[in-house]
């Protein structure tokens, strides 16, 4: 199955990733493309910039790991994972899957899946810059609870955190 | 043995890496936190919570029960807020 898993500073450009998937295949019922965009405020505080580090030798295997784990789950006919890092305003994209398959509902769900795992498994962290009063301060943001139960969710079992 | 720190890990012990020797009786991710812990203000300030704390051996996610013997990069970071 084509997997496309890509780093990168630069704007990705959604319909020309879902393009290369699609191309030449009758088989492709269902394409599923979510973005993920940087929203211009922060638990209700306006937004400078989001910068997003990263652990570049880690988070390209451990995308791969996830996608190879969609893959055994659900009968998958493409997928494209394109993460952005480096210093990023309001309104740009971060993030961008694209899962392909016979029918929507493996599309759907594996689409899911993934960004559930990426939000908490990936490793990138995330900066923000608040305005106010002129100075600027660089913030890391929390790990939200709500996303490791997201996550949990396509786990039956409680071994959390377990290597794989 | 390659030690590797990111986000707020990093900037507490001031690098984002160093090269260790493997200190004897130091078996597990959790021993070597505390070990780390004891080299300095800004180690026992960096893993002054250690549940918050995760790690990869090579590259991959690990438990803090995880053994490090053969390790060749271990890698200390918070919760991660990717995607």
């Amino acid at each position: 199955m084509a997997a496309t898993v890509r780093l990168q500073r630069e704007p990705f450009d959604a319909a020309s990733e879902t393009e290369k998937l699609r191309r030449g295949r009758s088989d492709i019922g269902a394409v599923v493309t979510f973005t993920g965009i940087c929203r211009g405020d922060e638990a209700g505080a306006p937004l400078l910039a989001m910068t997003l580090e990263h652990y570049p030798d880690m988070a390209e295997a451990e995308i791969a790991r996830h996608v190879a784990a969609a893959e055994r789950r659900w009968p998958l006919l493409g997928v494209a994972v394109v993460h952005r890092y480096g210093r990023l305003q309001p309104g740009e994209d971060i993030v961008l899957v694209v899962t392909a398959a016979a029918h929507r509902q493996d599309a759907f769900a594996a689409a899911e899946f993934l960004m559930d795992y990426l939000k908490t498994r990936a490793p990138f962290w995330k900066q923000i810059e608040l305005a106010g009063g002129g100075r600027t301060d660089k913030i890391w943001v929390e790990a939200k609870r709500s996303d490791d139960a997201l996550a949990d969710r396509w786990t039956p079992s409680s071994g959390r955190r377990a290597a794989e | 043995m390659k030690l590797r720190y990111f986000a707020w890990v990093r900037e507490r012990i001031g690098k984002p890496e160093e090269e260790i020797d493997l200190p004897a009786g130091v078996a597990t991710i959790a021993e070597l936190v505390i070990w780390l812990s004891q080299r300095g203000e800004e180690y026992a300030h960096a893993f002054e919570n250690p549940r918050v704390i995760r790690a990869a051996i090579d590259r991959a996610h690990v438990r803090s029960d995880a053994a490090i013997s053969g390790a060749r990069e271990i890698a200390f970071f918070p919760p991660m807020t990717g995607g």
